[in-house]
């Protein structure tokens, strides 16, 4: 207990050097924190990707289409319960910096294939009945100001011409991991007009969404699946959504090298400022340790002196960190688009991480006083003069 | 009356553990900034290379890459026709309608990427300088055969001379390596449009790049175009301006992400100075009364202390820009938003890297030395005389 007691004592000796401490780790801790969180936000996107659902594509790439006969094929596959057919639309809606993720479905199904989607049953109807409807998801109807009865009209690159489609609904997202910035519309709509104005683009779809039976195996359907096209010129590729999602992953591969990077860099910076304040605190205090070793102290016991004080100070530091690492993701998440992170908020582990490397750091900071202290002869400490 | 520079570095001497961990502090932070920075230019860089000043490309009204544009082949014809149109050696339009399209290839290490296909015309050599053929030999024109670009070898399984690649439909050998001057077509596979339009059964274009006679023929183009109804859905643009484009969107979600983490870091390093100044302000107490006992002024004290701060801090500096020069040597790849393919490029430094980098630097050692510096300056002779 006195231990506890001579730390805290310590700790207020320098008022002025250990507040600026405990800022300057404070400060690196949030960052630290923001990078973590836009790594999570990253991976949350991939953990909310469904195992039960099955995308099947060209097995080229994912532009090329598919031919619309594919869709009845794949619909009565085996272990296969609902299927829903997309299509890539793109466009410019104002200006090509507002970018989300624009796309043609089969309103009949694709909100029992995105359960996570949610609307109500009046707004399906609508949707299900008018051919320019759309649906938009809340968080990019709250960046764009859409609310239910605008159209919206977007200028067509893939697809040329001007299209109006009229917000018939907009859907909330079920769960803190789910995507809101999706805008989805009546796949009829753009065939019907593709059919007029080049109609050797018509009747194809981007990829078809299959949900699974109960019990079904994802292997086997998507084999089944497969197997049925191959050897045809558009032999297809189907993969459990997250496989398809992670499959991505090693594509942003260098991005997410530079931002662990990163991390690991102010894990260094929070070191060197407290390792920094350590040494001076503990150079000090030199002929004070050397008294103590007089009294009968213990090498150990002054090591706990140095090192519990290098981790209260990063523990308190790495508190008031998080405090503003929340702040800090709050303002980001006003500010960025919210395309750049659909989901962006703190995870726990981040807070975990945060609090494990300050103790860690807390010990390594310690590491040159305690050894410099350890081997100090008593009467050259008793002689030092700073 | 100045404070001699030799008392300031025999200073550093004396507390050379805490002037040295404050030194790599700052070196650390501008080493991150330069770096991120430099990752930025990089993208940028590559995607200049790509274009040149001296062509211009038509693609589709609102496109902002070549896949998402569809020309057809009458469109094409049209502007071909039209007056402006530098002609080549050979007396034909310098003209390459091309057709750009994404297929997905295994990356060396797992996991798949996106990479662009571009069917070319025989036209595209004359109109873009600086591709060369490294390995290998060209694509003929009329066979279904692939040249890569010089870093798809490096990146892709399966990618290199002799390896076929099946896409739509067919077998496409791979016959050649071309390097195209660290440009975004060095991250390309190259084939003959005819062959890759068959093969995709697609009977449009998705853009067509020329080599214009003068600036104002251009003009007058575009003006024509504008009310022409056949082309009026098009537009051109000089090709380097078009593909610079292209890197914005990486090259800027680079530079925010990057500054606004150095920044708050830079806080830290930051707090890091200003508890070494303090020390080192602390620990001089009766000597800075002595100078002022001397007849040193207040001002000069101020001075010596800043100078300490910011000697340190671009001392910080320089060290983190020399070793963030030796990530130029480092090149790597990731997919580009603008184009949903993967684009390789390396860290480049540029002068204004090297400018702002110093700057901040500076700041920090401004900015964490000032409070310290104020402090030893206001300090009474008599009470930091008695100090000892």
């Amino acid at each position: 207990m006195e231990i506890i007691k001579i730390i805290f004592k310590n700790l207020f000796r320098h008022p002025l050097r250990n507040t600026l401490t405990m800022l300057g780790i404070a400060i690196a801790v949030s960052a630290f924190g923001l990078l973590a969180t836009v790594l999570t936000s990253w991976d949350a996107g991939m953990e909310a990707a469904s195992v039960d659902r099955l995308i099947t594509r060209q097995a080229i790439s994912f532009i090329f289409p598919l031919p619309l006969s594919y869709r009845d094929k794949v619909a009565h596959t085996e272990g296969v319960q609902e299927i829903c057919a997309l299509n890539w639309f793109g466009g410019v809606y104002k200006d090509p910096k507002n970018f989300f993720p624009r796309m043609a479905c089969e309103p009949e199904t694709i909100f029992d294939v995105y359960p996570e989607y949610q609307i109500t049953k009046n707004e399906l109807e609508t949707f299900k009945k008018e051919r320019n409807a759309c649906v938009v998801g809340e968080s990019i109807a709250q960046q764009f100001g859409f609310k239910v009865g605008d159209v919206m009209q977007v200028e067509g690159d893939i697809f040329p011409g001007t299209w109006d489609f009229k917000i018939c609904a907009i859907y909330k997202r079920r769960d803190k991991n789910t995507d809101g910035t999706q805008m989805f519309f009546n796949w009829q709509y753009l065939n019907e007009r593709l059919l007029q104005e080049s109609p050797d683009r018509a009747n194809e779809i981007g990829w078809i969404v299959s949900k699974l039976k109960p019990g079904a195996n994802a292997a086997t359907v998507s084999e089944a699946i497969d197997s049925q096209f191959r050897n045809s010129p558009a032999e297809t590729k189907s993969e459990t959504e997250r496989a398809f999602n992670q499959s991505f992953v090693s594509a942003y591969g260098a991005i997410f090298t530079a931002i662990r990077a990163m991390s690991y860099i102010i894990v260094i910076i929070i070191l060197f400022v407290l390792g920094n304040t350590m040494i001076m605190s503990a150079r000090e205090r030199t002929r004070e340790f050397a008294m103590l070793k007089t009294l009968g102290f213990s090498g150990m016991q002054l090591s706990w002196f140095i090192a519990g004080e290098a981790i209260v100070m990063s523990l308190l530091g790495s508190v008031v960190g998080t405090v503003l690492l929340f702040g800090m993701v709050y303002v980001v998440g006003e500010l960025v688009p919210k395309q750049f992170f659909p989901i962006f908020f703190v995870a726990k582990s981040t807070i975990i991480t945060a609090a494990l490397s300050a103790i860690v750091v807390g010990l390594l900071a310690s590491i040159q006083p305690i050894v410099r202290t350890r081997k100090m002869k008593i009467v050259d400490g008793l002689r030092f003069i700073g | 009356m100045q404070i001699p520079y030799m008392y300031i570095v025999k200073n550093f001497y004396a507390r050379r553990l805490s002037a040295s961990i404050t030194v790599a502090l700052v070196g650390l932070v501008v080493f991150a900034f330069a770096v991120v920075l430099m990752m930025a230019h990089g993208v940028q860089k590559a995607l200049v290379a790509t274009g040149s000043q001296e062509n211009a490309i038509m693609v589709r009204k609102g496109a902002s890459n070549e896949i998402s544009s569809i020309i057809e082949r009458e469109s094409a014809r049209n502007l071909e026709a039209l007056p402006g149109i530098a002609k080549g050696a050979d007396g034909k339009p310098l003209v390459s309608a091309e057709v750009a399209t994404v297929i997905n290839l295994e990356k060396i290490g797992g996991g798949m990427s996106n990479i662009s296909v571009r069917g070319v015309g025989a036209e595209t050599f004359q109109l873009r300088k600086g591709i060369n053929l490294k390995e290998g030999r060209m694509f003929n024109f009329g066979a279904r055969e692939l040249v890569v670009g010089s870093a798809v070898p490096k990146r892709f399984s399966g990618a290199n001379i002799g390896d076929k690649i099946k896409f739509s439909g067919d077998d496409w050998t791979i016959v050649g390596i071309m390097d195209c001057g660290g440009s975004a077509f060095d991250s390309e596979l190259w084939a003959d449009c005819e062959q890759l339009m068959q093969a995709n059964n697609r009977s449009a274009y998705s853009s067509v790049t020329f080599r214009f006679t003068s600036r104002q023929d251009l003009e007058n183009m575009k003006a024509t175009m504008a009310t022409d109804p056949r082309l009026n859905k098009m537009e051109i643009e000089i090709e380097q301006d078009f593909f610079e484009k292209q890197s914005e969107a990486l090259s800027t979600f680079l530079k925010i992400l990057g500054l606004v983490i150095t920044i708050i870091s830079s806080v830290g390093a930051m707090i890091g100075a200003m508890i070494t100044m303090y020390s080192s302000v602390a620990n001089r107490t009766s000597e800075i009364g002595t100078l002022r006992a001397l007849g040193f002024r207040r001002s000069s004290i101020m001075v010596s202390f800043l100078s300490e701060s910011l000697l340190l801090s671009l001392l910080g500096g320089g060290i983190g820009i020399f070793f963030a020069s030796f990530m130029q040597f480092f090149s790597i790849s990731t997919i580009n938003f603008s184009t949903f393919s993967d684009l390789s490029f390396s860290f480049a430094l540029s002068p204004a890297i090297v400018i702002s980098a110093l700057v901040f630097a500076a700041a920090m050692g401004i900015f964490g030395g000032f409070l310290p510096a104020f402090g030893a300056s206001r300090m009474k002779i008599i009470d930091s005389l008695r100090a000892m």
